[in-house]
């Protein structure tokens, strides 16, 4: 139905371009009824905008607005909040040994996810970006571990990860038994697990990104590098990989922010109160923990707040120095 | 981010498909490079499917060795409990609400910032592309409380209405774009033939950007369908469980029996599996498209 409304309307165009009157009544209505034109688009607009507003507004931005009230409270979650406290919930945030060491794994997995998957994605999608039969299907596989749920993926690692697990028993088999160990709770190891997993889940994101990314570079400047005698690799290190730069500072972006608010992995397999001695608890699992599991929602609501406004500040400085030339008031300025 | 879509793909001139269709096998390394890509991949999920079709004593004996003999109680006792069916449902039916209401809001408010001119369209459009710093676990606390005061919390609808709050960014971030690469003429033409911009919307606008609205769609689904934390916050009682709860509690309180375990993570999997098998095309391209500087 849409395809002869599409094909009639073509048409007309076509037949607009001979009937010049047709298309001048078309182009400038009569005061009148621009005016009434006007009020109606108004009241179109209202009505498609509002209620996507209203939700977002009252489910994503006022939850936000709220945790920085409650986070002036000690209060446990019922009636209005009472017990002002002022900043003393932040005084014991910024104070707490548990939230510094968060803090720290945090930080870790930050630069960690930057520096191990960026690279690896970057010289994988390079080595896929040739003319390879079956593409298509690589792509797909490697995209596989990021549409698996988070749950899931937690639940199958740490059955895999246990001392008896399956990883161990490979080692062994093949030799490698020194290397066994218990990779979730070990402090110096359990970090560099939870690394591996979230490189497994993630990095197919990064390169089908990075893939893209290289697919919108013209073949015409490898080509002519190539004339001028360039080698595979100088055209990769000196020509794509610039030219690849947007993509890359979009995905660290991405990651950055992703890796600030990590909390499911973490939470499904060091469980609730495992991950602090163990080396990977984030702000996140910190928050759940001190907040809802300890019923204390005023504290749990300043944690949020303290979270919300590093991964802000984190964004703001980025995008203020780093993605600044790639979409020069992008954010501001979409719809211009 | 996705903020720098140059316009919508579907109108964009596509040269030919360089590479999609090669003629030369290549370079014996990369397949071997792919290859060893796709096994670590796939080896946590194919460990996951076949360690259910074990014995736990033959996953103790030897947690990495294949099915021998092949044991197929562990799926078809899980197919019978009601426990994973009624999880099964749930997880269905706040998907499914949610993608309609994320495409449905997501589509009009999409329409209005790329076919009409007003003065806040600058403003709101930042407002939902702001929605990619809140994130769901950042306003996790007071959305609970609000939850609680609608008299929402455990319920599927104190689930839903969150996700479709936190579905809008990338929605509108994905379709705008696709909206306003609609040539003028097309909305003109319409509007000669009588139709006003709303039939314009409904009749034109929304069949010609079903790609973009397709891909939103998808990424809602599967999205609601690995939520965890939000289900983990929002409902209490077992019977009101979706599958990510469902996984952890049936893990817990199973712990002993890893084959059922195993059998019970996969079948929760494989929804999403095949709803990435049929779509991928659309999820992978819809991302990279969104993302692509």
């Amino acid at each position: 139905m849409s395809d002869t409304l599409r094909t009639t309307a073509v048409g007309r165009i076509r037949r607009g371009a001979l009937n010049v009157g047709d298309a001048a009544i078309a182009a400038s209505p009569t005061p009148r009824s621009r005016k009434r034109g006007k009020g109606r688009q108004r009241l179109e607009i209202a009505l498609l905008t509002s209620p996507a507003i209203i939700v977002f507004v009252g489910l994503v931005i006022f939850p936000v607005a709220l945790a920085a009230y409650y986070g002036f409270y000690r209060w446990q979650g019922y009636g209005a909040p009472t017990d002002w406290v002022g900043l003393n919930n932040y005084k014991v945030i910024l104070t707490d040994p548990s939230f510094h060491r968060v803090l720290e794994h945090n930080g870790l997995i930050v630069v960690l996810s930057l520096v191990i998957q960026g690279p690896l994605a970057i010289l994988i999608a390079l080595l896929l970006n040739q003319k390879i039969r079956g593409r298509a299907l690589i792509r797909i596989l490697i995209f596989v571990p990021y549409v698996i749920s988070e749950v899931i993926v937690g639940t199958g690692f740490s059955l895999m990860l246990q001392v008896t697990g399956a990883v161990n028993d490979v080692l062994h088999s093949i030799g490698l038994g020194f290397l066994a160990t218990d990779w979730l709770a070990n402090p110096s190891i359990a970090l560099w697990t939870l690394m591996a997993i979230l490189t497994w889940k993630y990095i197919g994101f990064a390169i089908i990104l990075m893939l893209a990314g290289l697919q919108s570079i013209p073949d015409e400047l490898s080509e002519a590098a190539r004339i001028d005698g360039a080698s595979y690799w100088q055209v990769q290190r000196h020509i794509m990989v610039p030219l690849l730069g947007p993509t890359i500072r979009i995905w660290a972006f991405l990651s950055m922010i992703g890796a600030l608010q990590l909390f499911d992995l973490v939470y499904i397999i060091w469980g609730q109160y495992i991950s602090d001695t163990a080396g990977t608890s984030t702000m996140a699992t910190y928050m759940a923990l001190n907040g809802r599991l300890a019923g204390n929602y005023g504290y749990g609501s300043a944690v949020a707040v303290t979270m919300f406004l590093i991964s802000f500040v984190v964004a703001l400085f980025y995008q203020r120095f780093v993605l600044r030339r790639d979409l020069t008031g992008a954010i501001t300025q979409g719809v211009s | 981010m996705s903020v720098a879509v140059p316009g919508a793909p579907f109108l964009r001139v596509r040269p030919a498909k360089r590479g999609d269709k090669p003629q030369k096998w290549g370079n014996p390394g990369v397949y071997f490079i792919a290859l060893l890509l796709i096994g670590v991949s796939l080896a946590p999920v194919v460990y996951v499917v076949l360690g259910g079709f074990r014995t736990n004593s033959q996953i103790t004996v030897s947690p990495a060795g294949l099915p021998h003999p092949w044991v197929f109680s562990n799926y078809t006792g899980i197919l019978k409990s009601s426990t994973f069916w009624g999880e099964f449902k749930n997880s269905v039916i706040v998907a499914t609400v949610t993608t309609v209401g994320v495409v449905v809001l997501g589509v009009m408010v999409s329409f209005a910032l790329a076919r009409y001119e007003f003065k806040l369209k600058g403003a709101m459009y930042a407002l939902f592309a702001s929605g990619l710093m809140f994130p769901l676990v950042v306003a996790i606390t007071p959305l609970f409380i609000i939850v609680k005061d609608l008299h929402l919390i455990d319920s599927l609808t104190g689930i839903i209405i969150p996700q479709i709050a936190f579905g809008l960014p990338t929605t509108v971030i994905i379709l705008t774009p696709f909206l306003r690469a609609i040539p003028k003429e097309i909305e003109e033409a319409a509007a000669i033939d009588g139709s006003s911009r709303l039939g314009f919307f409904f009749r034109m606008a929304i069949p010609l950007a079903l790609p973009g609205v397709v891909t939103v769609g998808i990424l809602a689904f599967v999205a609601s369908w690995n939520n965890y934390i939000l289900p983990l916050y929002m409902l209490n009682s077992a019977s009101h469980y979706t599958l990510p709860l469902g996984v952890q509690q049936f893990s817990s309180q199973y712990s002993s029996d890893t084959a059922r375990v195993l059998a019970f993570t996969s079948m929760s999997m494989m929804p999403a599996l095949m709803f990435f098998a049929i779509f991928q095309r659309r999820i992978v391209g819809g991302l990279t498209g969104a993302v692509k500087g």
